[in-house]
This record gives structure tokens, C-alpha cells and sequence, in this order.
């Protein structure tokens, strides 16, 4: 095994979130705090900086260096309530060329993570090697200023990426083509359309070459398209050989890029390794933790005459619950559902649609009873509804599911984002050989031959 | 192989990194280029207001303390007694009061982007100078309309600025640092400059303190720069060059510690910006 290209060890992060402020209780109780304020204020913000203190406490009682993590684990459970560990005793190591996807759910320490490796901000304790030239990507378009222009704009910003002004001059006309702003190159960037600020922006940092590359959530701006095309850069610059840590809340972009991934859980790392398993895993908790409020979820539309609470993919033939479906696998789709309404005939004409949806939002197929079988000409108060798919044709990946239930031609009840759903490499065609094309698209069933067909 | 970049907590003082500095220049560059074509974009007058500032001030104060408080001079027409003074100081108040807000009006840089955060407050200090310039070629203009010629002194003009740079510089770093921490410094500023500009020798001359405790006078390194601008140019006095010494050194005082005080702590800018 070669060397590692980044070495983190025990790194831990303490933030202060700043000290609550308690509410008054009389009037000469407040007008008396007004002179006590300065010096409160002056404590809190004084303390929003020191750890050492307290550290150092902790530290007398473990006093040899191995002992660290339990210093760390000490300092977190003292009182302090107004301190949190953003990261704690995180350890990894990435080789050259690798590209690591760095998942886990919000406010999980991804960011403050790829902060400390890019030198913004110290970590508390621990520490990091990193034998290379790093260049970090919390955002598109940093240093951006409305007033100059989109010229002006390029040098400035790539000089604030860790770029010298002669790499930048030897660029110049790449960018300048790459985001399509040509025309526009002498106007402020305050005139330009909100798109084409987006591009200049994505277009400069396209044009780094550092050895290391820390890429934050920068997908989440823009349309489609130019997410698209931001993946599309990511991955030549992971197959240029470059290391990449990139973090992501689209698991499909992220097990698509990176071959390895760790999965962090409010600050530590919850799993590390292959990414379709820690996906998985992640996917398996965000799961755990969405489907028991399928029917609490108050994000829905509709007139509410009927809800749904419940869906489960199911395998044909033990019925058992299924946590990801493998391409070409038999599947049910069971969706639990109740009515509250008292009319004689509730559930007549009911119609269910289930449409999957790329990561990224692009959609791939639907599911719809009166498409395939007819409406459902009436239904209990409350039950089940069965959807049987032979042969699941979804390409290997992370699809979103949107629910629409229709009852009588209006819609009783929608949730934009039902469920999610991992799908594995499976053999589709039955040849024998799992098929891994990662596309986000759809198999369909088809031969190829060389004789020309016979006329019936 | 030794680590290309160590990340650990860093414990005590720490020098700022020259080498580092030095692979930055670029981004120096473009940031001071910022700042000053951002400063006069979309105004009317422009790079005028470069003269308007020192000219006007000099304008006011001609009126009160020259005509109506009859101010000693050196011996020199109060305006352009004034307004040599007013070049420095007004560079020197900008400076301080820029580079003493960058920081909080960089957040999104800091918080973005790694960069020694020293570039930021230095920035400002940099980016004044153009007007500054443009402000002593309108002193020079006076000069010739007041029949005044430069004495030889005049070689120590650029040490004399250097100087200025200096000691805002330093300022600037002090109070740029606190001001992550503790906004109440911005409040500060435009008191603080104001109550400095009236303990530096703008509106009377040095030679009014008198003369046991002019080196303490000097203590404030504007004083310095002033007298030092006056006796040169204008050939008030002879050239003070003990007052000098005096500021230089606590001018580099100031920068050495304001560099410290910064480094020790930019840590923790990023998280409490
Ligand atoms: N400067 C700061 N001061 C105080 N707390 C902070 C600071 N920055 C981050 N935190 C806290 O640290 C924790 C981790 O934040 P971080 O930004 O790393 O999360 P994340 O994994 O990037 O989340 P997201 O997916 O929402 O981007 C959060 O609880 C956050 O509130
Ligand atoms: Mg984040």
C-alpha cells in the first residue's frame, strides 16, 4: 500500500454556540441588568474562544498523549451545555488518486471537517497530514464582487482559490469559454443573470489543478443542467488522478464519483468503507427514521379524504420487507392506507401513481393502477394495495419516490418524497453476469441478434 | 517525507509565516486592486473625492482654528500648514478605520477559503495609497501657489511614508482582530480616530507642547510623520529627527505586536465571524 495523501488522526472540533440569554422577569430587574449587560456580554464573548481552561483540566487527569480521546470524551460530557463537538476522534486515511465521499445527515460535521483540512479553521485536538497542495471548494463563486467585472472577477476569484496570476492568464480563455459568458466579460457581474454568475463561478473553480480537492455541497446551486455538468467535471477530475473529498446529500452523485465513502453521525464516523454499503447504511437510517412518521408527515397535499401511512417494498416470495431491490428482482410495493371519511361510498375510483425520481430530480418511470389495471372501483375504509413489478428494471442507484393518490379525479393525498429507494446491480437480462451500469435509467427487456427476423 | 501541511491546535505565539506571505502575493494583488477600483464605482467625482476629503477639512479648519482661533502656524499660511498634516492623517484615519472593519466585511472569504488573514487588514492599508498620492500631488500644487520649495530633507519623504503605512498597519491589525471578537470596536473607530487626530499635530504645531515633553509628544507615531512631513516640505523647523526616531520605534512596536496579536488570534476568526 502506498503512502497516504491525507492522514487524519483523533481530530476533534469543539464549537461554542454561543451562551443562551435568559428573559427578564420585572422592570427594575431590567433596567438593573442594562449595567450588568457589558460585562455579561464581555464574559460570553470572551469565553467563545477559550477551551484551555477547561481542557486543561481534563488533561491533568489523562497525562499521557495516548490518552487523548479520553480527555475528548471527558470534555464532552462536562457541563458546559453551550459547546457542542461538531467532530470527535475522527480518524481516516485517503490514498493518492482516491476520491472519498463524505455523507451523514445535517449539522453531522461534514463541513467543519473539510474546514479543518483546508486550514480555516484548527481542530480543538487531534491533528492531520496532508502531503499535497489542497484546494478547497465550501462554495461556488467566493470572493465574488458585484461591482467588478466578470475579467476582474475571474483573477480575483482564482487568486482566492490558491491560484497564481500567470496560471490564470494562461486560462483565461478556457474559463471565459467554459462558462459562455464571452460577451459579457467587461460588464459587472451585478448585471449578469443569477445562471450565468453561477457558470463564471463553477467555471473558475473547473480550473484548478490541485493535487487534493475538498469539494463541500457546492451542487445544491443552480438548475439540473449545470449540476449535471459539475459531476460531470468532478468525475474527469477524479479520473485525472487527483484525490477528492467530496461531500454530498445526492447519494447517487456520490456513489457514482466515489469508490469509498464515510458515512459521519454527529461528528463521529458511523461507517467507513466501500460506498454502496455505507450508502446503504445511511440510507438504512434515514429510512428507520422516515418511515415511522409516513403517517405524522405533514408535508403532504391533497383533500385529505384518504392518507397514506405506509409503503414497503416486498419480496414476491417470502413477503418479507426488503431493504434495497436488486435490478431485475420480482417486487411488491405495499402501500398501507386509511380514510377518515364517514360518506357511504369513500373509496370508489381510486387511483394510485408512484413516480421514481433521480437524485438529481430527473424523472424515470411511473407506477399507476388505472394506467395498468383500471382504477380500483372501491376499497375498504382501510387496507393495503399491492403493486407487483417482475423484473424491477431501475438501473443500479438512489431513486426518490412521489406518491399521488387519486380518488374520484381529485387528488386525496401527494407527498413529494415518499420514500427512498436503493437499488443494487442485479442480472436484469438473466445472463448470468449482474449488470452495474450506473445511470439513473431504466432496463428494458430486449435481444439482440444477427439473423434477420422471420415474418409470421 | 516530510508533512507538506501539519494541521494541529498551534499552542503560543506564532511569527507570521513571510514565505507563505510571499506565495500569496497574488491574491495581495488583486484584492488591493479590488478595493480601490470598488471605492469609486458608481459616484459621481470619482477619484475627486480623494482631494475633496483632506481639501475640505483643511478648508474648515483654516476658517476656525486658523482665522478665528489665530492658531501659531511655524510661520507658514495656515492652509498649507494644514492641509501637509491633513495628507497624512487622512490617509492614516481611512487606513485605520478600513482595516480595522475588513475582517467582518470579508466574512464570506474567511469563512470560505484558507489565505493568511494578515493579507486582509494589510489590504486596506495598501489600497489607500492612491489617493493618498493623488492627495500629495494637489500638496505639491499648493506648494507652487504658495511659493514654498522642498528642503533637501525631502529624500526622507518616502521613509516618512513608509512609516505612515506602518503604524496604520499596525492599528489596523490591533483593531481589526478585536473587532472579530467584540463589535463594540467598530463603534470605537470613528472616536478613536477622532480624539487621535486632535493628540497629533494637525491643526497646531509640535512646537506648541513644549519642549521637555516633546519626545513623549512623539510617543504617537503620527506626530512623527507630520512634523517630520512639515519640516521636510515646508521647511518649518529643523528636521526633527529625535521625534522621529521616537515614533519609528514605537511604530514598530505597534507593528510587531499588532502581527502577534493577529496571528494569535485568526484561529478562531473563521468560527465566531
Ligand atoms: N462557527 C460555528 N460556531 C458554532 N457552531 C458551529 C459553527 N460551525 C458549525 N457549527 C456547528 O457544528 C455542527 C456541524 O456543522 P457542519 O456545518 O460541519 O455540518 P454539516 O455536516 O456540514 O451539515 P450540512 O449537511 O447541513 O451542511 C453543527 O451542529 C453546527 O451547528
Ligand atoms: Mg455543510
Amino acid at each position: 500500500m502506498s503512502k497516504p495523501i491525507i492522514k487524519v488522526e483523533n481530530l476533534s472540533k469543539r464549537y461554542r454556540i454561543g451562551a443562551k440569554q435568559e428573559g427578564y422577569k420585572t422592570f427594575r430587574e431590567a433596567i438593573m441588568d442594562g449595567f450588568k449587560v457589558p460585562i455579561r456580554n464581555f464574559r460570553r464573548l470572551r469565553k467563545l474562544t477559550r477551551f484551555d481552561e477547561e481542557f486543561a483540566k481534563h488533561k491533568e487527569h489523562s497525562a499521557r498523549p495516548t490518552a487523548l480521546p479520553h480527555a475528548v470524551a471527558a470534555m464532552a460530557s462536562s457541563q458546559s451545555d453551550d459547546a457542542i463537538w461538531a467532530l470527535k476522534d475522527v480518524s481516516f486515511e485517503v490514498q493518492p488518486g482516491e476520491a472519498l465521499g463524505i455523507i451523514g445527515h445535517n449539522g453531522a460535521g461534514k463541513t467543519t471537517l473539510l474546514k479543518i483540512l483546508s486550514r480555516i479553521t484548527e481542530p480543538t485536538t487531534g491533528e492531520a497530514k496532508i502531503y499535497g497542495r489542497v484546494s478547497s471548494l465550501l462554495e461556488v463563486g467566493t470572493g465574488f464582487h458585484p461591482e467588478l467585472t466578470g475579467r476582474e472577477n475571474i483573477y480575483l476569484n482564482g487568486t482566492i482559490l490558491g491560484m497564481r496570476k500567470a496560471e490564470i492568464d494562461r486560462k483565461f480563455d478556457e474559463i471565459v469559454g467554459f462558462a459562455e459568458i464571452e460577451k459579457f466579460i467587461d460588464t459587472p457581474v451585478k448585471r449578469y443573470s443569477s445562471g450565468m454568475y453561477v457558470r463564471l463561478a463553477f467555471a473558475v473553480a473547473a480550473h484548478l489543478e490541485p493535487e487534493i480537492l475538498l469539494v463541500d455541497e457546492v451542487l445544491a446551486v443552480g438548475d439540473v443542467a449545470f449540476q449535471k455538468r459539475c459531476l460531470g467535471k468532478m468525475s474527469d477530475v477524479a479520473k485525472e488522478g487527483r484525490t477528492v473529498l467530496f461531500v454530498s446529500h445526492n447519494m447517487a452523485a456520490v456513489g457514482g464519483l466515489c469508490p469509498g465513502c464515510i458515512y459521519l453521525k454527529e461528528g463521529c464516523i458511523k461507517d467507513f468503507g466501500p460506498a454502496n454499503s455505507v450508502i446503504l447504511q445511511y440510507i438504512g437510517d434515514f429510512k428507520s427514521t422516515k418511515q415511522i412518521s409516513l403517517a405524522e408527515r405533514t408535508d403532504r397535499r391533497g383533500d385529505g379524504r384518504v392518507r397514506v401511512t405506509g409503503l414497503r417494498f416486498l419480496d414476491t416470495i417470502t413477503h418479507r420487507p426488503i431493504e434495497s431491490i436488486i435490478s431485475g428482482q420480482d417486487v411488491y410495493i405495499e402501500v398501507t392506507y386509511e380514510s377518515y371519511d364517514s360518506s357511504p361510498a369513500p373509496l370508489n375510483r381510486v387511483n394510485i401513481g408512484l413516480g421514481f425520481f433521480t437524485t438529481l430530480g430527473q424523472f424515470v418511470m411511473v407506477l399507476n393502477s388505472e394506467m395498468a389495471s383500471r382504477a380500483f372501483g372501491s376499497l375498504p375504509r382501510e387496507g393495503r394495495m399491492y403493486c407487483r413489478i417482475p423484473r424491477f428494471p431501475l438501473m443500479p442507484g438512489v431513486f426518490h419516490i412521489k406518491l399521488t393518490l387519486v380518488v374520484r379525479g381529485a387528488i386525496a393525498d401527494q407527498l413529494e418524497n415518499v420514500s427512498v429507494v436503493n437499488v443494487d446491480a442485479g442480472d436484469f437480462f438473466g445472463t448470468g453476469i449482474p449488470n452495474d451500469y450506473r445511470r439513473q435509467g431504466v432496463y428494458v427487456p430486449h435481444s439482440w441478434s444477427a439473423e434477420t427476423p422471420s415474418v409470421y | 517525507m516530510k508533512p507538506f501541511v501539519h494541521i494541529r491546535p498551534k499552542k503560543g505565539w506564532q511569527a507570521v509565516d513571510l514565505g507563505e506571505l510571499g506565495q500569496y502575493r497574488d491574491l495581495f494583488y488583486f484584492l488591493v486592486t479590488r478595493d480601490i477600483k470598488v471605492k469609486y464605482k458608481q459616484t459621481v467625482l470619482g477619484g475627486l473625492w480623494a482631494i475633496i476629503q483632506p481639501f475640505f477639512s483643511m478648508v474648515v479648519f483654516t476658517l476656525f482654528f486658523g482665522k478665528l482661533a489665530k492658531m501659531p502656524s511655524d510661520g507658514l499660511p495656515y492652509p498649507i500648514f494644514n492641509f501637509t498634516a491633513m495628507v497624512a492623517w487622512i490617509y492614516f484615519a481611512n487606513a485605520v478605520t478600513g482595516s480595522g472593519n475588513s475582517l467582518i466585511g470579508n466574512t464570506n472569504l474567511i469563512s470560505k477559503v484558507y489565505f493568511p488573514r494578515v493579507i486582509i487588514p494589510l489590504t486596506s492599508v495598501l489600497a489607500g495609497l492612491p489617493d493618498f498620492l493623488i492627495a500629495f500631488a494637489v500638496l505639491v500644487g499648493m506648494m507652487s501657489y504658495f511659493h514654498i520649495y522642498p528642503t533637501p530633507m525631502t529624500l526622507f519623504v518616502p521613509f516618512l511614508i513608509v512609516l505612515m503605512m506602518l503604524t496604520s498597519g499596525g492599528v489596523g491589525m490591533i483593531l481589526a482582530a478585536l473587532n472579530a471578537k467584540y463589535r463594540d470596536i467598530r463603534y470605537t473607530i470613528p472616536f478613536l480616530v477622532q480624539l487621535w487626530m486632535f493628540a497629533s499635530p494637525i491643526v497646531y504645531p509640535a512646537s506648541m507642547v513644549p519642549e521637555k515633553y516633546r519626545l513623549i509628544y512623539a510617543l504617537n507615531p503620527m506626530t512623527g510623520v507630520i512634523e517630520g512631513f512639515r519640516s521636510a516640505l515646508l521647511g518649518t523647523v529643523a528636521f526633527p529627527a529625535q521625534m522621529i526616531l521616537v515614533s519609528t520605534t514605537v511604530s514598530v512596536i505597534l507593528f510587531t505586536v499588532g502581527m502577534f496579536y493577529f496571528r494569535q488570534v485568526e484561529r478562531y476568526f473563521a468560527d465566531i465571524i
